[in-house]
């Protein structure tokens, strides 16, 4: 006999996959998109560290004495809402941003 | 016991994996997920949170979708506090009675302001009291947001609300707002501390101290809603910086009643400069509003002055 | 064999929670409640039990760090009363919205206003929606028996729900009664050892407790939660046939008594049961017919199983210890609602009694088995509902 939908509802609705959000896509809130100039970025990560999106990705490469080195890598626009935090906090360098926002679908 | 904190550089910290996920659905440019993401990313002890019904809540776990990759509950409203102390009693009980191995947990019941300040005042009093070994964290953003920004008692003077509106006969919040963190540290706990998630290094390392003192803890940390606040979507870091440069929130420690400013800005910058931004204080710029600002300001100050007299004097008795 | 004691009601819970070693319970004082977890703190504090007491500043609290327990994965037990439970009703649908078994003797109360600390139903029927398990007991030995067998019932793994074990406050909870304790080891091999499901205490496996559901799932989430229910029936008496294997003491989802040759009956709960039982025998003396009902399980409500009971009886009367104001008393729209499938309807009477503690005497029994009399006789009911043993 197969079971009914509602009997295969996980018992007192508990969510048991940790981090299941990641299913839920959320890039498509934006208008706006923070684009990355990589020549400007001095890697501070303060753009990695405020966004409330955890879309700002983080590469992991070697550095010179064989360690682990995080790196900013681009942005993860299946999730950045483009509020545009990054691009207000980015330093950037000699006063040039590393961080734009444009319009979405330009 | 000696522990290594874990270190805070942002490129050693970027190295970790976040416990707090991508998908979640706080509006954009919210600042409580930049709280959640750096209160769990400041240690790497297991933790279990609780959450209070709010936007972090609602918007953090829907359906199958959850963007926590920790134990967490959500029950109800006003009783992230008791929840979790329920939690780590269980916790407690079973380690004592061996029947579950002791992993140096960590417990964190999350609220807003208003399951914070508000509703939730009772089971947060009654659980620091009772000296649960767990961590309030307040995500303060001045309102009932969930529910369509609602004056709270966080609620700062004079902002315009939804139930405080700004109207010709009563121009916004009347009162001033409630200061918990005092009232916190009134409860005689061992840790209170109030951050800004923009100072995101005296945050998690409030965070770590937190986690090597036993029993209860208090944090305040300042979590901008540009929804509620009037203010761009991209301003939370912003503003989150100029309410510490104002004195408006002021960072400091309490810690077994000494107290301490954390982060003292170079220069006090005027009230204005907060207010200024944000769309719910507009009315007090009007010229016949002036006074409000004044009121405002010399609320600040006096708070502003007397928490230096506090920190002065917790510097002194250490110095002895 | 057990030990006889003269206990009474709450002491008899307590010794019941002592010889089941909760993980975790939450204690808040309200009479006649407060006696019992103060009994079980001096278990807590003489060592006697392992059990951590969380003692909040509130029911709500009690029940909030109660669910939270709950779901961190361990055995978890509180007690409470009226205004008490009134406070923990928010997080009494959570418990079993959430499918948490938290055991829970109520000591039924009348509810505000006017104030009142005495014994009647108010509380418990107060809460006969909020999906848990209610029972109810006759006396001092039943509330001991039901509790005991509660924590079988609520963590049996097809059930996961909570369970509210009542007895009437004072009349059962604070009066003196010959009561059989069962031997400690028995208790703890009947009870077994907790099965922790989906525990939040699981750090390998982080779970979520508590997702917001709209409109595209609750409903499915309530029709689940309806489901188990059903479910409860068997295992209540699956359950029970294990208990009186141990004991000698039988319970069902109901009891009778004297019913089956009945041409009445009357339906009552809790320790007015007793009294009632008395007037029965005095009146079967006469040659009346006459019998009783006393619904156990209250929730999830055995209609089947009691139409069945009372299928050959031409006039019931319902006692209520408790109102709903504007309508019938509850366990009378209950039988109402099992009579409805019965081939023959029985003519049937409602009587409201014994409100905050208003005692409960034979000459009240007498004259509702009277006019039941009365009534099989000529098939006529006059007044529907009535309040009795009331001040004129
Ligand atoms: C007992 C109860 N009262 C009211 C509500 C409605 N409610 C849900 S969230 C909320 C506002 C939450 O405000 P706050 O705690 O400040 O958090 P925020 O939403 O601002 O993050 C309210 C009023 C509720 N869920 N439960
Ligand atoms: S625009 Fe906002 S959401 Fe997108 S990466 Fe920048 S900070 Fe994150
Ligand atoms: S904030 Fe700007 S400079 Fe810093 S890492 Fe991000 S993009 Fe590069």
């Amino acid at each position: 006999m197969s079971k009914k939908f509602w009997e295969e509802l996980p018992q007192g609705s508990v969510v048991l996959e940790a981090g299941s959000s990641a299913k839920f896509k959320t890039g498509g809130w934006r208008s706006m998109r923070p684009k990355w100039i990589e020549e400007n970025c001095i890697q501070c990560m303060f753009c990695w560290m405020y966004c409330p999106d955890m879309s700002v990705k983080v590469k992991i490469e070697k550095d010179n004495k064989g360690e682990d080195k995080a790196v900013r890598a681009d942005f993860d626009f299946d999730y950045c809402k483009g509020c545009g935090i990054c691009a207000l906090e980015c330093p950037g360098k000699k006063g040039k941003k590393a961080i734009v926002m444009e319009e979405e679908g330009k | 016991m000696t522990t290594t904190a874990k270190p805070l550089g942002l490129k050693k910290l970027a190295l970790g994996e976040d416990r707090f996920s991508y998908g979640h659905r706080m509006c954009a440019g919210c600042g409580a997920p930049i709280v959640v993401k750096q209160v769990l990313m400041a240690t790497d002890y297991p933790i279990i949170a609780t959450n209070a019904t709010g936007c972090l809540e609602v918007s953090s776990c829907i359906q199958q979708f959850t963007a926590w990759k920790i134990p967490w509950m959500h029950s109800a409203f006003e009783n992230s506090a008791a929840t979790a102390s329920g939690i780590e009693a269980m916790y407690r009980s079973l380690v004592k009675q061996g029947k579950l191995e002791d992993r140096n947990v960590k417990f964190i019941a999350f609220g807003g302001d208003g399951g914070t300040y508000d509703i939730g005042f009772q089971s947060l009093s009654g659980a620091m009291e009772r000296g649960h070994d767990m961590m309030y964290i307040c995500y303060d953003n001045g309102a009932y947001m969930n529910t369509g920004i609602q004056r709270s008692s966080a609620t700062p003077f004079g902002a315009n609300t939804t139930t405080c509106p700004a109207g010709d006969v009563i121009p916004g919040k009347p009162q001033q707002r409630k200061d918990l963190t005092r009232i916190m540290a009134a409860h005689g706990i061992p840790y209170v501390a109030q951050a800004s998630p923009s100072y995101h290094t005296d945050l998690m390392k409030k965070v770590q101290k937190a986690f090597e003192i036993k029993g209860p803890k208090f944090m305040n940390i300042i979590a901008p809603c540009n929804r509620g606040w009037r203010s761009r979507t991209n301003d939370a870091i912003t503003l989150a910086k100029l309410a510490v440069e104002t004195c408006y929130w002021p960072l400091y420690e309490i810690e077994n009643g000494v107290t301490k400013v954390t982060v003292k800005p170079k220069e006090k910058k005027p009230l204005v400069d907060f207010l200024k931004p944000q769309g719910r204080f507009k009315h007090m710029f009007a010229p016949e509003n002036e006074d409000m600002l004044k009121q405002a300001q010399e609320y600040v100050d006096a708070q502003w002055d007397r928490l230096l007299k506090e920190s002065a004097a917790g510097e002194s008795e250490k110095a002895e | 064999m057990g030990k006889i004691v003269a206990v009474t009601g709450n002491e008899a819970c307590a010794e019941a929670l002592r010889q089941i070693n909760p993980d975790v319970c939450a204690a808040y004082p309200i009479t006649p409640a407060t006696d019992l977890m103060q009994r079980f703190s001096s278990f807590v504090n003489d060592g006697k039990v392992d059990t951590e007491l969380v003692l909040v500043e509130s029911e709500h609290s009690a029940m909030s760090a109660c669910i939270g327990a709950a779901a961190a994965g361990g055995r978890v037990g509180t007690a409470t009363s009226s205004q008490g439970l009134a406070l923990m009703w928010e997080m009494l649908y959570i418990a079993a919205g959430t499918r948490l078994p938290i055991i829970m003797p109520l000591v039924n109360r009348a509810l505000s206003a006017p104030l009142n600390i005495h014994g009647d139903h108010s509380d418990g029927m107060g809460a006969r929606d909020t999906g848990w398990i209610q029972f109810y007991s006759e006396n001092a030995q039943e509330a001991y028996d039901n509790t005991i067998q509660a924590f079988r019932i609520g963590e049996h793994l097809d059930i996961r729900l909570p369970v509210m074990v009542c007895m009437d406050g004072f009349i059962v909870s604070h009066s003196i009664e010959r009561v059989e304790y069962i031997e400690d080891a028995d208790v703890k091999n009947f009870v077994g050892k907790f099965e922790a499901v989906n525990p939040l205490l699981d750090l390998d496996n982080p779970k979520s407790y508590g997702p917001l559901i709209l409109t595209d799932l609750y409903h499915e989430y309530k029709r689940a939660q309806h489901e188990v229910m059903t479910k409860v029936p068997k295992v209540v008496l699956d359950v029970a046939a294990e208990f009186e294997k141990m004991t000698g003491r039988s319970y069902g989802l109901f009891e009778t008594y004297r019913l089956d040759d009945a041409e009445m009956a009357v339906v009552v709960m809790s320790s007015a049961a007793g009294t009632t039982k008395d007037i029965i025998d005095q009146y079967r003396d006469r040659g009346v017919k006459i019998g009783l009902l006393k619904p156990r399980m209250f929730r999830p409500f055995p209609y089947q199983e009691i139409a069945e009971a009372l299928q050959h009886v031409k006039a019931i009367a319902v006692l209520d210890r408790a109102d709903s104001f504007g309508g019938y008393g509850p366990l009378f729209s209950e039988i109402t609602g099992a009579v409805m499938s019965m081939n023959s309807k029985p003519a049937m009477i409602n009587k409201i009694f014994g409100l905050g503690g208003r005692d409960y005497l034979p000459e009240q029994a007498e004259h509702v088995i009277d006019e039941l009399i009365e009534i099989a006789k000529t098939g006529k009911v006059e007044t529907v509902k009535e309040y009795i043993g009331v001040r004129e």
